[in-house]
């Protein structure tokens, strides 16, 4: 036994050890655990939205309807499966399949918790990690456009070719937002495998600023905030989910690519939406929320980050998260096409490169002795700082009254009605209320609504 | 398994990557003779997209893990992705037509495939011929994306920036013929145009149908305002305007 097995953070060497049937359970269990969230997923999404909106959501199937989903999926495969006369029936067929395996296979990577013992095989909970784990995930996301695109065109119809389409721009645009907030990750943990990342949030690094040691959280999401916002937004736009659910904007769209889909087909699509909802909540905890590791209080306890707790910790937080997933629906109105364009091409991504780019200053910059890196970072900011103070001031003149309009038209426009317009009360209303008063008072009532 | 796999297939072949590649060469193979002869275009992009990916898991299983994910993003998800995007776009009907336009052109298309790859095959026999390979060990010996990183950041730096520009270039001319930008100026809000309409010397009002007050219902006939001068604005542009003679406006007997 190698002493890196003792450890309780997995390294690379521990992959690829497992026998046969601990590698087929693993499987199953990333498997099952996706589906099992999206079953559970529906029913907490429509419950929780439910409650924001003051009605009960379902609750009649099973205890607190809790296999109101499960009725539903039955339901769904029951239902006759129309194939359009104008598909293209192969890629029809394959295009939800290629959408839930994509969505499934990212679970591979993402770790569920440290070394564990599993009948006399320490093992990580993990299926499996390689050094280019992250790369998997985002190769993952950009494979599941196909299903959506295909779904889409093969349908043989304007709406959900028009809806894949939609969706295969935008999932690829934001895909780039997200990859650049990974960057960052890369660069301060200095890896690429999702078992390395939850191991260097472990601990909080030392920041010395003027002489002072600062102890700096091991969180990449208060670490790297910016790029955990930006990746956070980019991640609602890849699931395709409220407020960024255009494809399947029911006001513009019928009902997107999934137009045409019926029964079991539809069925897939649903799952993958909702394994990808799970599996990008997933992600964010392992890239910025610490993965694994329980969060700040519970640390005092010693035990808290052994053996099969951290799984605790694990699904907590990917259910605060898909939680926010659903108040997110719950909450805002959806964007429009082209406010959504600019906000992932003109505000995510230029936020990141220049984010990315201070971030690597300060990273090279980090051996040097302070008085170096005072100027190296003083520098800079006193220009930027100069620069904002002397910036040509661009605020508008204040926009002219009413009533200087109206003075500052020229001779022979239109005639306009006076300004201070006021409409005279009417005589007749105070007629009837003065015929009405007596009758209430005769009738004796309590109410004098008038 | 898969993590042994990749950092271990240096020399020798393991059974897995063996096993690996005979169902995965055949796949390629397929994927390639399927995009020439598949019929819609769309079908043959994605049998591309076929060979693509794996392609993709050839380079992970040849210790190459960073550019097989690479490629499996860069191409497969992105560039195939436009392809499919513009056949799309032009319609789902656009299968190729087997009748040739040019004669020969399949033949010639064969010669020229074979010359090709025997010219880029006699290069690289001939750029390799006297270089000894340093082996996988050693080029992964601080990690495969490290080494790519130290490479891509100092030996390749100039060339890998130039390909950046290039294809920056590239990007910024097209936007440049292609798009259309509006100056400030030029766009009108809803207030300037109702300031234009209101304006003096404009008529806010929808202009008068010709004929009205008229003697005839021609339409050059202008209308008549109601002071009773006649309103040019009521004809249309290509019409002359004109005062209807005496013999014109009498009563045609039609009233009898």
């Amino acid at each position: 036994m190698t002493p890196s097995i003792l450890a309780q953070d997995p390294t690379l060497a521990d992959f690829g050890r497992d026998p046969w049937w601990l590698v087929l359970g693993k499987i199953v269990f990333a498997f099952a655990f996706g589906l099992l969230a999206t079953l559970l997923g529906v029913w907490f999404e429509r419950r929780v939205v439910g409650y924001m909106q003051v009605r009960p959501g379902p609750n009649q199937v099973g205890p607190f309807g809790l296999l109101q989903t499960l009725a539903d999926g039955l339901k769904m495969a029951f239902k006759e499966d129309i194939l359009p006369k104008a598909a293209d029936k192969v890629v029809y067929f394959f295009a939800p399949t290629i959408s839930v395996i994509c969505a499934v296979t990212a679970l591979s990577v993402v770790p569920f918790g440290p070394m564990v013992s599993i009948f006399g095989h320490h093992t990580p909970l993990q299926v499996t990690d390689v050094p280019v784990a992250v790369l998997l995930l985002l190769a993952c996301s950009s494979m599941g456009v196909y299903g959506i695109v295909l779904g889409g065109w093969a349908s043989g119809s304007t709406y959900p070719l028009l809806g894949g389409l939609r969706s295969s721009a935008q999932m690829i645009s934001y895909e780039v937002a997200m990859g650049l907030s990974i960057v960052a990750v890369f660069m301060t943990a200095g890896t690429m495998s999702t078992s390395g990342i939850v191991a260097k949030q472990a601990h909080g690094t030392q920041l010395s600023i003027g002489g002072f040691d600062l102890p700096a959280p091991g969180w990449y999401a208060i670490l790297l905030l910016p790029s955990f916002i930006i990746f956070f937004i980019a991640t609602v736009g890849e699931t395709n989910r409220a407020p960024f659910d255009l494809p399947e904007a029911e006001s513009e769209l019928v009902a997107g690519f999934m137009t045409e889909y019926s029964s079991l087909k539809f069925a897939l699509f649903m799952l993958s939406e909702y394994v990808a909802m799970v599996t990008m909540s997933a992600v964010t905890t392992t890239l910025f929320l610490g993965g694994w590791r329980a969060p700040w209080p519970i640390t005092i306890w010693e035990g808290a980050n052994s053996g099969w707790w951290p799984m605790l910790w694990f699904f907590g937080k990917v259910i605060a998260l898909v939680f926010v997933f659903v108040w997110l629906r719950g909450t805002l109105p959806r964007l429009r096409y082209d406010q959504f364009m600019r906000l992932g091409w003109k505000v995510l991504l230029p936020i990141n490169l220049v984010w990315i780019l201070v971030l690597s200053g300060l990273r090279s910059i980090e051996d040097w002795d302070s008085r170096s890196k005072v100027i190296a970072v003083g520098i800079p900011a006193g220009i930027l700082l100069i620069a904002t103070i002397f910036w040509p001031s661009r605020k508008p003149k204040p926009k002219p009254t009413t009533q200087e309009q109206v003075d500052n038209r020229p001779y022979g426009s239109f005639p306009l009605p006076p300004m201070d317009l006021q409409v005279p009360p009417s005589p007749r209303i105070t007629r009837v209320v003065a015929e009405r008063e007596p009758a209430n008072i005769v009738a004796g009532s309590d109410s004098r609504e008038v | 398994m898969t993590t042994s796999t990749v950092l271990a297939a240096a020399g020798e072949v393991s059974g897995g990557e063996e096993v690996t590649f005979w169902i995965l060469a055949p796949l390629a193979l397929i994927g390639g003779i399927g995009m020439v002869a598949a019929r819609n275009a769309v079908h043959s992009a994605l049998w591309l997209v076929l060979t693509m990916l794996c392609l993709g898991v050839f380079y992970v299983l040849q210790a190459g893990p960073f550019i097989g994910m690479v490629q499996i993003i860069v191409y497969t998800g992105a560039i195939m992705m436009l392809f499919l995007f513009v056949l799309m776009l032009v319609g789902r009907d656009s299968t190729d037509s087997l009748i040739e336009t040019l004669r020969g052109q399949r033949v010639a298309a064969i010669v020229l495939g074979l010359g090709f790859a025997g010219l880029v095959g006699g290069a690289l026999y001939r750029a390799l011929e006297g270089t000894t390979a340093v082996g996988l060990e050693q080029a992964n010996a601080e990690g495969n994306v490290q080494g790519i990183a130290r490479l891509l950041f100092t030996k390749y730096v100039f060339a890998f920036e130039l390909t950046s520009a290039l294809l920056i270039t590239a990007a910024v001319g097209a936007m440049v013929l292609a798009h259309i930008e509006r100056r400030k100026q030029d766009k009108v809000d809803q207030v300037s145009t109702m300031r234009a309409r209101f304006a003096p010397g404009n008529y806010p009002g929808p202009k008068p149908g010709p004929g009205v007050f008229a003697t005839s219902s021609s339409v050059a006939t202008p209308a008549r305002l109601p002071d009773g001068r006649l309103s040019e604005r009521s004809t249309p542009d290509i019409l002359p305007v004109r005062e209807l003679t005496a013999q014109e406006t009498t009563l045609k007997g039609t009233d009898r």
